[in-house]
């Protein structure tokens, strides 16, 4: 189409006649306006959506602060047996922010190795926090299992997976005693070589590609 | 093109009725013997012009025209009951926002105060009950309408060209209603609208990559913590009713533009000079 090359009209604005052109000016005067008032447009809108979408965003980006919270004298709890304990996790709102852990001594012949990895894990809590979608399970101990209500995971002895749709064991809570009394902290996730990770909400598998697949958040509190 | 007529005069009130300042004043001379010049007609027609409230408004808006445009429009041959599925489904959405708006009165979402005021609404405020019955069984209607409404439009076939943007923006549609169950179910913030919210968001968490940083952005937190209950709120409350409200705009834009499809069982008839030529 040779004619349309020739329509192509030159980039100076004197070339295209328009009055008042200066030399060499490509930029007129119309299409500078029409930019500057889309870029005041532009700055005038960002300066309020973008300090509200940071605001609403702010809580991912915000690491909570560890909490450790008293559970009672260590004389309550044995190697052999889970005793529930009851505590809060997120202060400020009631009975919505506590949940509950089971919780026993460290035992060579359960856990493995003599001695415990390192001063968190001298006493052993186990979230009660189902790994397949967050319900909450119960220690059975005639069958030494953790059940799930939900969908029927079942968990064994150490919290890991014996069955059902969970994708990984059972999450746990740092624990660390002063004064004789046992307090439980930040709660971590586990694979199923029982190695610690960043905490993980249910429903994200650790094992393979797992932990690339579902990372680390930036919001959870470590010890 | 005959005009529309729109019910232009109010009632004449009772003789007497009217100060004799705000009376009519009396016709021209002129008027009244049968014939009247093409002057005289402009003229008559001027002082007659915008003496309704009607009238008033559309003088000034041009409102009838927009509303011709929409209402009277022509429906292909075979439109039936299956096509009234999505009036009743913005019929729905009326319902859930008329009913969530005085809810919102008696309703404090706060982690705390939240259960007792839903219970407050519902055994002590009066007709209580049924205003958050009407809602909460309305999301369900909702829901429902929206996939039978969808399945009409699929078996009709009338999500095809020039209609498929009108689908996107339906599915659209879909999504936020689906998002505005989800964040309801919270609010009466009872066990099982706990534990759902729970288990909601972690399916949400599963998805890969972003899944995990969605989830502290819904719950505001890596837990179910102090904002989680009001952020619902704010997203149920405000967020997503403007945008559907929006997209329903959108919607029947198209569906007056663009008109309604014939049901598929009915043939094309062709014009008979047409069809012995087709031999």
């Amino acid at each position: 189409m040779p004619d349309k090359r020739e329509n192509i009209k030159s980039r100076y604005a004197e070339d295209r006649e328009i009055p008042g052109a200066y030399e060499g000016e490509t930029v007129t005067r119309r299409r500078f306006m029409v930019g500057t008032t889309h870029l005041a447009g532009a700055g005038a809108a960002l300066a309020f959506t973008l300090p509200a979408l940071a605001f609403a965003l702010g809580p991912v980006f915000e690491r909570q602060p560890a909490t450790w919270e008293d559970v009672g004298p260590i004389t309550a709890f044995n190697p052999n047996s889970y005793v529930p304990v009851n505590f809060t996790q997120t202060p400020g709102i009631g009975d919505v922010g506590r949940t509950t852990a089971y919780v026993r001594r460290f035992n060579p012949s359960i856990d493995g190795g003599q001695e415990p990895r390192d001063q968190y894990e001298a006493y052993i809590a186990i979230s009660t926090r189902c790994a397949h979608l967050g319900c909450p399970v119960r220690y059975v101990a005639a069958a030494q299992r953790f059940i799930c209500p939900c969908h029927g995971g079942v968990y064994d002895n150490l919290g890991k997976v014996n069955g059902g749709p969970p994708v990984r064991p059972l999450d746990r809570f740092y624990t660390r005693v002063r004064a004789g009394h046992l307090q439980i902290g930040p709660r971590f996730s586990v694979n199923s070589e029982l190695n610690r990770f960043a905490p993980r909400d249910p429903g994200e598998p650790l094992d393979g590609i797992g932990q690339y697949l579902y990372p680390a958040r930036f919001s959870t509190p470590k010890p | 093109m005959p005009r529309i007529k729109l019910p232009s005069k109010l009632p004449s009130p009772p003789p007497g009725a009217v100060p004799k300042s705000l009376q009519p004043s009396p016709g021209r001379p002129q008027e009244g013997n049968g014939k009247k010049s093409l002057k005289d007609k402009v003229i008559h027609d001027g002082t007659e012009a915008g003496t309704t409230v009607v009238d008033w408004v559309d003088e000034r808006t041009s409102l009838s025209g927009a509303l011709r445009w929409t209402l009277f429009r022509k429906v292909p041959k075979g439109t039936n009951w299956f096509y009234t599925l999505g009036s009743a489904t913005l019929f729905a959405f009326l319902n859930q926002a008329v009913t969530g708006v005085f809810l919102a009165m008696y309703y404090d979402p706060s982690p705390t105060r939240a259960y007792e005021s839903i219970r407050f609404v519902t055994n002590e405020a009066f007709l209580g009950e049924f205003v958050r019955g009407m809602h909460k069984w309305g999301s369900s209607v909702m829901v429902i309408l929206i996939f039978l409404h969808m399945a009409r439009v699929f078996f009709f076939g009338a999500y095809k060209y020039p209609r498929e943007l009108n689908w996107v923006i339906g599915v659209t549609l879909l999504i936020l209603t689906m998002t505005m169950a989800f964040t309801g179910y919270l609010l009466p913030f009872d066990q099982r609208s706990y534990w759902a919210t729970i288990v909601g968001v972690n399916i949400n968490g599963t998805g890969a990559f972003i899944g995990p940083y969605l989830s502290d952005f819904l719950r505001a937190g890596p837990d179910f913590g102090a904002t989680t209950l009001s952020r619902f709120y704010a997203i149920h409350m405000m967020l997503i009713p403007g945008a559907i409200a929006a997209l329903i705009g959108a919607h029947l834009y198209l569906v007056a533009k663009l008109g309604t499809t014939a049901p598929p069982w009915l043939k094309v008839e062709s014009e008979p000079e047409l069809r012995e030529q087709e031999v």
